[in-house]
């Protein structure tokens, strides 16, 4: 029965295809959120480096020393961009554009000389063959079991051990550095351990996603995650369950148009990416247009209260508190003025006495909190909406 | 090949004159780029100019560049308007927003790559050299399009020469004075997806990034006027292609990017370490020079100190005891002294052991020593 999972190629894929974007989404939040996201895309180059040169070494493929040699690259080029930083010589944005591009160029270059050794070629590099994960196995116990899913397995526990261990130092060093340093917490070894995870994802994703795609399994599902929600571990749920959700929908997707799965899958999670920044509950596109029309509708009532309450009693009133008089001291034009006051009277803030205008009580009360917002001994600036 | 093959060789000229409009354009518009410190922007681009090209090639059906690049030049541009608008209308900073847009439209890239090679397209073959870039399949026709954009570019950055200057250096300022500074910007962001439409067919879509950035940084070490800096990247990155492209085309099998990425990295590295006054050598000279002079300064100081305490110009200072003083050895610092004659050594007086050297001011280390105190302010003493 187990055995039977194990050779569904499509189940395989698409748990591969998760578990890489559940494993980036676990050290990418922290990325996004310091704002040094782009070092996944300088990580994801180098390590083709390191893979090429571990492979020219040791002449094995995968396994845990293959991992953490190749994984040390991808921390060589953000300890050389660091330095580059440091002497000033070069602002950090072009200090990550110089370094990766030169050790991506010399892998690319080791791949192109010594193409009868490496098991991979320079498309495999940017793409990955995520399609084909189920033909390398390994033998666990009775079962043969897709090796790139061992490997990204192995790399989300130990992302996932190392997140929940260290959540409350990840968390103020992230959004705190100094309070974290203060508090003896050493922040930057924090950072460089969970670059060197990146770097480990990376070189485990690789078979399966290549060097770029890998950049959207780390930076879009947690930067999703970051447009629905506030709270940090909510942000691991999101980008966990976008991850999931591409998997699955880029692989059909995939397989229903014959394209690229690994490609498809990162497509569809810049789709959800693109859901989140229209829908999102609070800082979606959609819910901050509606947000403001409210606020603006409610702001157009208020604006009525006060106007009517002003004249209210006074000898002009019967010349200003008429929806006419809206039109050229609000500067409102009809339809609007007629909007204003349809809704203020469903409200039950407003009446029409013939062709005037009356506040109700509950209409005069919300003028008076606006003018006196301290009459009502509250003593706070608390207004009625 | 003789070297005469070298120059008649149709393939041959192409490639260098691909490579040498390339560093041309890159070197010119990524001195901006970097200055406003825009170095990411043209790696999205660069990444996005991938889906381009293959909706370019579904349009014409065939590997027609001027479609193709027009193709790139309009999703490089999108993506970085997806970049804007990422960062103008959601809480997402720059870097989130650039990683979006460059691992988004590559995988779209990736995507329409794979459909357009399952059609079994006779006329496909070829684009996968977008990705990595491959000098030796450039087209007589290709050079037109290439050169025809470069000479867009160039005539821009001429035209504009006063105001690009100002809106990199001092936006605010080019504001005041009543500039249309965020036309400019665009039309700076949109020049970077030019020379990436450029160097396509060269580089590829993955290393164009460090195209556009290496000759600017490379310049930036030898020159601080924006006029010698554009002209100076322009000629490294001219020089860094054609020798990368003359590499690729001679060999066998290695992609032309890689090649002119390290070629013009070694530049950036040669201008890091040696470039007048930036370098790090000089800079490495400097610190020790600087620390040396300190040494014996100090010890130049302490004679003085030690002969006005005991009230004898003629004061003689055991070596043993100016080490001690020191905490570290004097020797260096004392054959400096004697070698510009501030100070000279006398024999030990009989009763103490032979060997130990006592040394004395001269007249004029006095004066040295002196004028180094005046200029302390005379601390403590």
């Amino acid at each position: 029965m187990q055995a039977a999972l194990f050779d569904n190629a499509a189940l395989m894929i698409m748990l591969v295809g998760a578990l890489v974007g559940i494993a980036s989404t676990l050290v990418g939040t922290f990325l996004v959120l310091r704002g040094v996201s782009m070092l996944s895309d300088a990580i994801g180059h180098s390590i083709v480096f390191g893979i090429v040169i571990v492979w020219l070494i040791t002449h094995q493929q995968s396994g845990p020393v293959q991992i953490i040699g190749a994984a040390l690259t991808g921390l060589l080029t953000v300890f050389l961009t660091e330095l580059l930083v440091s002497t000033r010589r070069v602002k950090k944005d072009a200090a990550i554009g110089l370094v990766f591009p030169v050790l991506f160029s010399a892998g690319v270059l080791l791949i192109n000389l010594y193409a009868r050794d490496v098991h991979i070629d320079s498309h495999t590099v940017l793409l990955g063959e995520i399609g084909f994960v189920w033909l390398d196995t390994l033998t666990l116990g009775d079962y043969r079991v897709p090796q790139a899913l061992v490997w990204m397995g192995t790399m989300t526990l130990i992302n996932g051990a190392f997140v929940t261990l260290f959540y409350k130092e990840l968390k103020i060093a992230t959004f705190d550095e100094a309070l974290a340093k203060a508090l003896g917490m050493a922040p930057s070894l924090l950072f460089y351990v969970l670059l060197l995870l990146t770097s480990g994802t990376a070189v485990a994703a690789f078979d399966a996603v290549g060097a770029v795609l890998f950049v959207a399994f780390v930076i879009v599902p947690p930067a999703t995650g970051y447009l629905l929600t506030d709270r940090l571990w909510m942000m691991f749920i999101h980008g966990s369950l976008v991850s999931i959700a591409s998997s699955i929908s880029g692989y059909w997707l995939a397989v229903f148009w014959n394209v690229s799965i690994g490609g498809m899958m990162a497509v569809m999670t810049g789709v959800f990416l693109l859901l989140a920044f229209l829908l999102g509950p609070r800082y979606g596109m959609v819910a901050q247009v509606l947000r403001r029309r409210g606020q603006r509708r409610v702001n157009e009532i208020r604006t009525l209260a006060v106007h009517l309450y002003n004249h209210e009693d006074g000898p002009e009133q019967w010349a200003e508190n008429v929806t006419q008089a809206l039109r050229e001291h609000l500067l409102w034009d009809n339809a609007k003025a007629n909007r204003v006051v349809a809704r203020s009277r469903e409200q039950g803030l407003v009446e029409c006495r013939g062709q005037s205008l009356v506040l109700t009580e509950a209409g005069r009360d919300m003028a008076r909190e606006i003018l006196e917002p301290t009459r009502n001994g509250t003593g706070s600036l608390k207004t009625a909406t | 090949m003789s070297p005469l093959e070298l120059i008649t060789d149709h393939t041959i000229q192409n490639v260098v004159i691909g490579a040498a409009l390339l560093g041309l354009i890159s070197g010119v518009l990524g001195s901006f780029a970097v200055l406003r410190k825009q170095s990411l922007l043209g790696d999205t681009m660069s990444h996005a100019a991938l889906p381009g090209v293959c909706i370019g090639f579904m349009i014409a059906g065939s590997r027609e560049m001027g479609i193709l690049l027009l193709g790139a030049l309009t999703t490089g541009a999108l993506a970085a308007l997806v970049m804007l608008m990422l960062t103008r209308n959601s809480r997402l900073k720059t870097d989130a927003a650039l990683g979006i847009a460059l691992s988004t439209s590559f995988a779209l890239g990736v995507v329409l790559l794979t459909h357009i090679q399952n059609q079994n397209n006779a006329a496909q073959g070829g684009l996968d050299a977008f990705l990595f870039g491959q000098a030796a399949a450039t087209l007589r026709s290709d050079l037109w399009i290439m050169g025809g954009v470069t000479l867009v570019a160039l005539a821009l950055v001429i035209a504009f020469w006063k105001e690009f200057k100002l809106v990199s250096f001092d936006p605010q300022f080019a504001a005041s004075l009543g500039m249309p500074v965020m036309w400019l910007e665009v039309l700076l962001t949109v020049m970077i997806a030019l020379a990436v439409v450029v160097g396509l067919q060269m580089v590829g879509v993955v290393l164009m990034a460090a195209m556009i950035i290496a000759p600017a940084v490379a310049a930036r070490q030898w020159s601080h006027r924006l006029e010698s800096m554009v002209m100076l990247a322009a000629v490294v990155g001219v020089a860094g292609g054609v020798f990368g492209a003359l590499l690729s085309a001679l060999s066998r099998g290695l992609a032309t990017g890689p090649l002119i990425i390290l070629s013009v990295s070694s530049v950036v590295m040669v201008s890091l370490l040696l470039a007048p006054g930036r370098g790090f050598v000089w800079e490495g000279i400097r610190l020790w020079q600087g620390r040396r002079r300190l040494r014996y300064q100090q010890v130049l100081t302490t004679l003085y100190r030690l002969a006005l305490h005991h009230d004898d110009p003629t004061f003689r200072s055991e070596q043993g005891m100016l080490d001690t003083y020191h905490g570290h050895r004097t020797r260096a610092a004392l054959r400096q002294l004697l070698k510009r004659g501030l100070v000279e050594w006398r024999s030990a007086p009989p009763e103490e052991p032979r060997g130990a050297k006592h040394w004395v001011l001269t007249p004029r280390g006095r004066d040295e020593a002196e004028r180094i105190l005046d200029s302390l302010g005379r601390g403590e003493s």
